[in-house]
């Protein structure tokens, strides 16, 4: 049937666009493993020889070992505070009615379209004003703002698709609110919790731009760490770090979508 | 009982949360009507002139450009993106599909600085580009991609795809297939079922997805940082330099105020085009 010829060939064509843009997408990734392996220090394709001595001097840099310090700290205490803040929220959106409800959603909802820089500026013009400037306090709190939509949303879409059912039985049986909460809702939520605290802390491990503003050279985070290094230094140490970045995230990508379901929590799934 | 209970519990700490944050964008507006000092970090009395200064054709041309590199990436963002997310929606295999959320979702979470400076090794006169392209004889000279707008669009459209791609999928993946089916029982071909059954209806998606791609490239600043290395300038860098170089940040606050005005025009503006696109679906 010459239909299906024509069929087939247009399936044929849609992959070759897809495999093409997958291309397109893991290019950067697979060059930067190129050059974080080279052995000379001049960029330079393709490699004479190979080493692993760049991802030792990358390990062995002090600003690099300090900002991935100093990025656990900030991405411990704003992932959690984002989670704990996200999801009280996110639970009274979901059930309640209250006054300026639509308000208090649009302005935590908002530095999803409000530029990072303009966000990092405020907090640290707000920070030189009550003296908190060169504090850890002001760049959790700035990276608190910036992942709570994040862990919102998560927690909603996990909400949403809870069936009621349970709590009411559990009222029905005598259970106060609190009992109700802590034995019924809070387990079924723990996806949407584990997944929506896992984005909050990698976007805040990863958050760039703001930081740069309100970070000084000691809080400095491991992107700000990154980005003065390529300032100043060409060397391959950046493409070695660069890769076992790449390389971590991506791990913790497979894991999230094996026991999570990325699918469900991105809301992409398809309804038949 | 109390049909509300933990109201209060739970809206109080995203209420300081929230007031926090405009606390810090309130700082901004304010400086941004204050004089700037030279040599001083403390800001002068209140002005208007530093919004007057914005329109002197240095500044406006650097609006310009991040309008126009705004979009040029969120489009070339929407038509790269688009059969990847349609890709991931409707391929059948659990396998291809792991495969594909992963490869789209990572380099959501690797941050700007990673995905820069990558770029910088695939597009610079000594990358993997030109180094490829010489070897192999196709060009003599390596061909400008660093310090070039369409350097910088093509680092962007990188750091743009994954939301893209969400937002797309997430607008496809709520189309029911049966209106699919029903066009195609009536004998109409793949391109057309497309073009005027699925396309239509992820108008949502679409729109979603172009506007965040928008606003997310306004944000963007190590990109056009490195790639453009001074010579593509962006809003972003402006505000950078012109705090910790100059340390004038009334005027750095100015150029947030108004990036924001022109974002929220923007985006307002776009939404009200495509209103009548979405209409265009039966729910």
């Amino acid at each position: 049937m010459p239909r299906s010829n024509y069929q087939r060939l247009l399936g044929l064509i849609g992959k070759l666009a897809v495999l093409l843009i997958l291309g397109f997408l893991v290019l950067p990734a697979a060059v930067v493993t190129i050059a974080a392996f080279n052995d000379r220090a001049i960029l330079s394709f393709p490699p004479q020889a190979w080493s692993w001595r760049w991802f030792a001097k990358a390990i062995a840099y002090q600003d690099f070992r300090d900002g991935f310090r100093n990025g656990l700290i900030v991405t411990a205490w704003s992932s959690t505070i984002a989670l704990v803040i996200g999801a009280m929220f996110a639970f009274a959106l979901h059930r309640y009615q209250f006054r300026f409800r639509k308000t208090l959603e649009a302005v935590l909802l908002s530095p999803l379209v409000i530029p990072h820089f303009t966000v990092g500026l405020g907090f640290l013009i707000l920070a030189a004003q009550i003296g908190w400037n060169r504090s850890y306090a002001v760049v959790i709190a700035c990276h608190v703002v910036l992942v709570l939509p994040f862990v919102l949303r998560s927690v909603y879409v996990s909400l949403r698709n809870l069936d009621q059912s349970y709590e009411r039985a559990a009222a029905s049986l005598g259970a106060s609110p609190l009992r109700v909460l802590a034995t019924i809702t809070l387990p079924l939520l723990i996806p949407g919790l584990v997944s929506g605290w896992l984005f909050a802390a990698m976007l805040s491990f990863n958050e760039f731009t703001a930081s740069l503003f309100v970070t000084a050279q000691r809080t400095q985070t491991l992107p700000v760490a990154m980005y003065n290094y390529v300032r100043e230094f060409a060397d391959p140490s950046m493409a070695a770090l660069s890769v076992m970045y790449i390389a971590a995230t991506a791990a913790l990508i497979v894991f999230a979508n094996a026991y999570l379901g990325l699918g469900k929590v991105l809301n992409i799934e398809q309804s038949r | 009982m109390n049909p509300q209970p933990f109201l209060r519990t739970f809206t109080a700490p995203a209420a300081l949360c929230a007031f926090g944050f405009l606390l810090a964008l309130a700082a901004v507006l304010q400086f941004s009507l204050r004089a700037y000092i030279p040599g001083s970090l403390d800001p002068g009395g209140f002005t208007l002139s530093n919004f007057a200064d914005l329109l002197k054709p240095l500044y406006a041309r650097v609006f310009f450009d991040t309008v126009v590199i705004c979009f040029l990436t969120a489009i070339s963002t929407l038509i790269v993106g688009y059969p990847l997310a349609y890709a991931l929606v409707r391929t059948q295999s659990a396998v291809i599909k792991s495969v594909l959320l992963v490869i789209v979702v990572t380099p959501l979470f690797l941050g700007e600085v990673v995905r820069t400076y990558s770029w910088i090794i695939v597009l610079g006169n000594n990358g993997f580009i030109n180094s490829v392209l010489l070897n192999v004889g196709i060009i003599r000279q390596p061909i400008q991609f660093m310090f070039t707008t369409l350097g910088v669009v093509v680092a962007l459209v990188h750091v743009t795809m994954p939301v893209m791609v969400i937002m797309l999928a997430a607008g496809l993946s709520h189309i029911d297939r049966d209106y699919q089916r029903a066009a195609e029982s009536l004998g109409a071909g793949p391109i057309r079922v497309f073009l005027t059954v699925t396309l239509p209806l992820s108008m949502p998606g679409v729109v979603a997805g172009v506007t965040t791609a928008f606003a997310w490239t306004f944000s963007a600043f190590a990109t056009p940082q490195l790639i453009g290395g001074g010579r593509v300038n962006m809003i972003s860098n402006l505000v950078y330099q012109l705090g910790f170089s100059s340390f004038n940040f009334p005027f750095a606050a100015s150029l947030c105020v108004a990036g924001l005005a022109l974002t929220i025009v923007v985006l307002s503006a776009l939404r009200l085009a495509a209103r009548p696109l979405e209409n265009i679906g039966p729910h």
